[in-house]
């Protein structure tokens, strides 16, 4: 079950005003009643927070519907301990702040046993705090070795940066043969700067030093200054850890300064966006992600076919973690018995060998995961499958 | 020194952008003595326009590029119009800070508004113009490049055209000067100020385009950052003054670009509005700007 409001409440947040709230309050109502009616056994209520709207207002529509189909999923086998999963839904808008907000409201007023999302880790660093100190599970997609340092609470589906990174430089350094590397980084990004750290790490552990480091903020458009610099500095490969909406700008704007090296990515990259604005530009792009609609495992491929028969989409790596999340709280929830959030967060440390549909959830002593890499390139239209890096 | 070239080459091209809007901010401050902050989401807004425009005619064509320039252009001219009867008419003769406010409230609404009709998502800009790259000796020059400052150029001629070889730039003139007065001798204040407003808006639609031609994503928020750069290079070249905004704009890309290319760039627009401080200092009428003393 789905509460229906979550569409027209990311627009009324808009307003922002008391007619907000009063339309919140009027809306938790209506639904308290129709679940009254609807169903005997108290649903287990779960919390999500999600980039609807805004820039990255990708990510957070797919993993919406993902979690949409892992929700139903789970009620149609039953539920769990026999009550039906209730999905609560908040937009941040894809900016910063907002999710804090989101979450306090749904550990206060809408009571959830564990908090979902999301796949920014900047906004699910700004998340998790809350949820260690109201000790309520979260389970993240972001991949910024932080998140889960945060506390013993906070969970993740995705694999860390510092595998990431590592990937990245060596497949530079391995198949593109590049011996100078440049970085351009999204400096008010938790992410690409932790990303860019562990690459420049690696590619300096293996004598392919980063040459010059460029760097730009969320939101701009021109980087044909960076890259002019990029340019004059003699590189054999550009390492761009941001997220989609940049990197289609830069490839483009590179091949217009006569740029036409090999440019780099990480899962930040994943955005129909890229395809849109860098089009046939992007030949000699590769960026390494958690999920390839080519991969072969079973569990993924019925995933895919399930989205896609139900959304007419293809889903990408935001979209499984979703799916993975409810997966590894439904799991847990089952194993610990009960839905009290210590209960559940016990269990939720102990997740072994569960078979999501983006690999195989193992929660390690840290609370990560090892999964393994697709490194996905541009070829005639669309990213297809490279090469899988297992950890 | 070809990467000084080509630095010197993007910087002009984003400062070209920067005049354009930056000449609407200038136009109206020159009649009304008043901001008007609700001018870089008219620039949104004629972005948006062009998309809409873009998917009716065939891409890379120089004329479906043309009709889409100027129906964007035209679109925002009736918009500017709109805006001042419906919304600073009324308010004209209160004080200065109401408009202001209002402005603001305008801006916030164009751009809230824009989020629910157009969708708060990035959307790809069409390439609606022909496009190709030229090199020049280990200078590249994209086309696009080569037209926002072609396109900038030319309406910045018409424009001073307009004001200093027209009846109703004169007219503009005069009321810049003593609305009274202007008044008094026959002037159409009310058709002054709406022309004034459908110029600048028509301009802003212009950068709009370009804008979103040289960087094709697209927002409902994609004014605010360009608008505030166009309303400091009004003030850095002297606000009221048009060769001013001009010359303030294509300072303040060119100055941009060379700090965005230097091992400081994240300090690039810190350093950008620290020189705006330093000029103001010396000059605080601006670059080109006359100080005078108001006279009580």
């Amino acid at each position: 079950m789905i509460v229906p409001r979550l569409q027209f409440f990311s627009h009324l947040r808009l307003l922002k005003g008391a007619g907000f709230l009063f339309a919140a309050a009027l809306a938790s109502a209506t639904f308290t009643t129709v679940a009254a009616a609807e169903s005997k056994p108290e649903p287990i209520k779960i919390g999500v927070y999600a980039s609807l709207t805004g820039k990255e207002a990708v990510w957070g529509q797919s993993a919406e519907k993902a979690t949409r189909l892992a929700v139903d999923d789970v009620n149609t086998a039953g539920g769990v301990l026999g009550r039906p999963l209730l999905a609560i839904i908040e937009d941040n808008q894809s900016k910063p702040g907002e999710s804090v907000t989101a979450v306090r409201k749904l550990i206060s007023r809408d009571k959830v046993v564990a908090i979902l999302g999301e796949a920014s880790s900047g906004r699910s660093l700004e998340a998790a705090p809350i949820c260690q100190q109201a000790r309520i599970p979260m389970i993240s997609g972001g991949s910024n070795p932080k998140v889960t340092q945060v506390g013993n609470f906070i969970f993740r589906t995705h694999f860390i940066d510092p595998f990431q990174g590592t990937v990245m430089s060596r497949f530079a350094r391995e198949k593109l043969g590049a011996k100078r590397l440049a970085l351009l980084t999204e400096v008010t990004n938790a992410y690409a700067v932790g990303l860019a750290k562990y690459f420049s790490a690696d590619a300096a552990a293996h004598q392919t030093p980063i040459v010059i480091e460029q760097k730009y903020s969320a939101g701009e458009r021109d980087f044909k200054a960076q890259l002019t610099a990029i340019k004059a500095a003699n590189v054999d490969a550009i390492f761009v850890p941001g997220y989609y909406t940049e990197a289609g700008l830069i490839v483009a704007q590179a091949r217009e300064l006569g740029l036409n090296l090999p440019v780099l990515g990480g899962d930040g990259w994943e955005g129909p966006q890229l395809l849109a604005i860098g089009g046939p530009a992007l030949r000699d792009t590769y960026y390494c992600n958690n999920f390839s609609s080519e991969s072969d495992v079973p569990e993924t491929r019925r995933f895919i076919a399930r989205y896609q028969a139900r959304f007419q989409s293809m889903p990408g790596g935001t979209a499984a973690d979703a799916y993975d999340a409810v997966l590894m709280l439904t799991d847990a929830i089952k194993r610990a018995g009960s839905t009290e959030p210590e209960k559940i967060r016990g269990a939720l440390a102990t997740t072994r060998g569960l078979r999501g549909v983006g690999g195989p959830l193992n929660v390690d002593a840290n609370r990560d995961q090892l999964k393994p890499a697709y490194i996905l390139g541009y070829n005639s239209g669309d990213y297809h499958l490279v090469q899988v890096i297992q950890p | 020194m070809s990467e000084f070239l080509q630095q010197l080459l993007n910087g002009l091209s984003l400062g070209a952008i920067y005049a354009l809007i930056a000449l609407g901010y200038t136009m109206v401050y020159g009649v009304l003595r008043f901001i008007n902050f609700a001018h870089s989401d008219v620039f949104m807004v004629g972005a948006f326009i062009g998309y809409y425009l873009g998917k009716l005619v065939p891409e890379g064509t120089l004329w479906g590029g043309m009709l889409v320039l100027s129906g964007a252009m035209i679109g925002c001219a009736l918009l500017g119009m709109f805006i001042e009867r419906v919304v600073y008419r009324p308010l004209r003769h209160g004080p200065t800070l109401n408009v202001l406010i209002t402005a603001i409230g305008v801006s916030l609404l164009l751009e809230y508004t824009g989020q629910i009709v157009f969708g708060a998502a990035p959307r790809t800009f069409p390439q609606i113009f022909p496009t190709a790259n030229y090199h020049v000796g280990s200078l590249t020059i994209s086309s696009n490049q080569l037209f926002v400052i072609g396109v900038a150029i030319l309406l910045m001629i018409a424009l001073q055209l307009i004001v200093f070889k027209t009846k109703i730039g004169t007219a503009m003139r005069a009321v810049s000067l003593n609305p009274k007065a202007a008044q008094l001798v026959g002037v159409n204040n009310n058709v002054v100020i709406s022309f004034t407003f459908g110029l600048g808006s028509a301009l802003a639609a212009a950068g709009g385009i370009l804008y979103a031609m040289n960087y094709p994503s697209i927002d409902p928020l994609m004014g605010v950052m360009p608008g505030l750069k166009a309303f400091v290079a009004a003030i850095l070249g002297g606000i009221g003054n048009i060769p001013g905004a001009a010359l303030g704009g294509l300072l303040l890309g060119t100055v941009e670009t060379f700090i965005g290319g230097s091992q400081f760039s994240t300090y690039k627009d810190a350093i950008a509005f620290a020189i705006l401080i330093v000029i103001l200092l010396f000059k605080p009428a601006g670059l080109l700007g006359k100080f005078t003393i108001e006279k009580v």
